[in-house]
């Protein structure tokens, strides 16, 4: 209790982001029809990919030490992998989607 | 790019695939849904690209290259994809994100200074803590999904293979896995990292070879949830918001699902994990005894039956799909209703090899969506139905789910199709079903067997009317 601007770990932040998309998702998705889990899965798979993210530094590293080239290496196929589920995923979801209509009267 | 201004593009990022998922809780706003997770993708992408640009052109190259290369596998895949296929397809797709989060720690690991982790040979033990569980779970999701990939593509049997002493050798892999995690924690040395990613991937084979096709619904559901967590494990690496954000979501979608499904099938979610079940119990079901003939039933006797009903409750089953008769039933409906018969259909949650895989299928074949009905919301239907036409399924209307305690499906929630004043069975022999169980509908004198193939039968009652 000495310094009251004592700097909070930004680990516990993180660690409140998750614990509470937790909680979102546990009710988001209890709230997703059962006719859509099969979409439901695909999309959640296509925004898994969102690990592009890192996939993008690790391509992008400047060569400066010998672990760099490897760093390229690696994420040049973790980008290729994620690219094919970012694509894929969310078309696939995209053509399940259109078929599902409503009764034409 | 300023950090704040990327900190919050990412939490956009992170919101907008909150609002993707929430999208789909009805068809009518699951486009829009899919929309908001696209734009949220580009957000992250271009953020990240904005944020920290490849170092020079020839990284430049490799980005455009593989964003081309995969992309456009990935959407000639999509293209491609039958609907039938879909469990497969899932399953791959969950390996690659799999095996992304494994090669996206390895860059990490060889270029710390990138990810703002520390340096070579000199990563935070924190960030080490949370990129050996991303890898160990991404692993795992890798090797499981292959195998899963393999069974639902019968490229592989589905019959659970079962290694003796293999809970002892899970274990054992298990703690070697935590010993060269604690490893790598203290020492950083590469040998830790790479025994971790050979230990997990093993681990994720032993742990799927032993569960049988009948569980795959829940398999799949449960990858999705683990490729969910290797994300997150990411994403605290990284600490990028949008990456935790998903795969709590992710992680959590699945292990719903996980959920519902083992609910549907009456299992519990240990005994799935545990495996063994479905391939050997065909031989179980042997001392029913008693065998009373079932009435067998012609196409034109359907027909005529059908016609002069006032309602009619389809329940299609995994063996509609494989006989492709989803488009012949549909014009089937079609005439029905033509004739002014009340037509609905009932779909058990395990009815196809993924949740919602059957309402995927009949939606194909144009089968309107408000016409489809849940267990729980068609169940107390049946009674005022005059028939309950199954096609293709049989264990999800067996009636001794409900009233025979001695059934290893006691406990079931089932379709209850006999209390529909005839009910019409399509089916390809009198055997049992995927759970290897009798089912004492088949001899009741309200049911009417209409032996042979899915879509010649449905054919030629479409003919007959």
């Amino acid at each position: 209790m000495e310094h009251a601007a004592q700097l909070v770990d930004p680990f516990i932040f993180q660690l409140s982001i998750f614990v509470l998309a937790v909680f979102v998702g546990y009710f988001v998705v209890w709230s997703v029809t059962p006719a859509l889990h099969t979409p439901l899965m695909s999309v959640t798979n296509a925004i898994s990919s969102v690990i592009v993210v890192g996939a993008l530094l690790a391509v992008g590293v400047g060569m400066i030490s010998s672990g760099s080239g490897w760093a390229r290496g690696f994420g040049f196929v973790a980008l290729v992998f994620a690219c094919v589920n970012i694509f894929g995923g969310f078309l696939v979801t995209q053509r399940m989607l259109a078929m599902y209509k409503k009764k034409s009267k | 790019m300023s950090a704040n201004l990327s900190a919050f593009l990412y939490l956009v990022a992170g919101v907008l695939f909150i609002l993707s998922l929430r999208g789909l809780s009805s068809p009518a706003t699951s486009r829009q849904g899919n929309l908001f997770g696209m734009i949220g993708m580009a957000i992250a992408v271009a953020t990240t690209l904005a944020s920290h640009p490849p170092a020079d052109g020839v990284a430049w190259i490799l980005v455009i290259l593989a964003v081309a290369i995969g992309g456009g596998v990935g959407a000639v895949i999509a293209r491609r994809v039958p609907m039938t296929s879909m469990p497969e397809l899932v399953a791959a797709f969950h390996s690659l994100v799999g095996m992304a989060a494994v090669l996206v720690a390895a860059g990490a690991f060889y270029a710390p200074e990138a990810f703002g982790i520390g340096t070579p040979g000199n990563i935070h033990p924190q960030s080490l803590v949370e990129m050996s569980l991303g890898v160990a779970i991404g692993a795992l999701t890798f090797t499981g999904s292959v195998i899963a990939f393999l069974k639902l593509s019968a490229r592989m049997s589905g019959a659970p293979i079962i290694l003796p002493f293999r809970h002892i050798i899970n274990i054992a892999l298990a703690l070697a896995l935590v010993f060269f995690i604690v490893g790598l924690v203290l020492s950083g040395s590469a040998f830790d990292f790479w025994m971790i990613v050979i230990l997990a991937l093993a681990l994720g084979v032993l742990m799927i070879i032993p569960i049988g096709g009948a569980d795959m619904p829940v398999v799949i559901s449960m990858l999705n949830s683990y490729s969910g967590w290797a994300a997150a494990g990411i994403g605290f690496t990284l600490g990028n918001s949008a990456l935790i954000i998903t795969g709590a979501l992710v992680g959590s979608s699945g292990a719903i699902l996980s959920y519902i499904m083992c609910h549907a099938m009456n299992r519990s979610f240990i005994s799935v994990i545990l495996g063994g079940f479905g391939g050997e119990t065909a031989v179980a079901g042997g001392g029913s005894g008693e065998q009373k003939p079932a009435k067998l039933g012609s196409a034109d006797d359907a027909a005529f039956i059908m016609k002069n009903a006032s309602k009619v409750i389809i329940v299609p089953g995994y063996g509609m799909a494989v006989a492709q008769a989803q488009h012949a039933l549909r014009e089937m409906a079609d005439m029905l209703k033509k004739e002014g018969v009340e037509v609905k259909y009932a779909i058990h949650p395990v009815a196809g090899r993924m949740p919602g895989h059957m309402n995927v299928l009949l939606a194909e074949a144009n089968v309107p969506y408000d016409e489809v009905f849940e267990l729980e919301d068609i169940n107390s239907e049946f009674a005022q139905a005059d028939i309950a036409f199954v096609i293709g399924a049989n264990d999800v209307t067996n009636p001794a789910a409900e009233e025979d305690k001695s059934s290893p499906i006691y406990g079931m929630p089932v379709l209850q199709v006999w209390k529909a004043g005839t009910v019409m069975f399509i089916k390809r022999s009198l055997a049992s079903g995927y759970a290897g169980i009798d089912n004492p509908l088949f001899y009741r004198d309200n049911t009417m067997m209409l032996l042979g193939d899915a879509k010649k039968v449905t054919e030629n009652i479409v003919k007959a009317m």
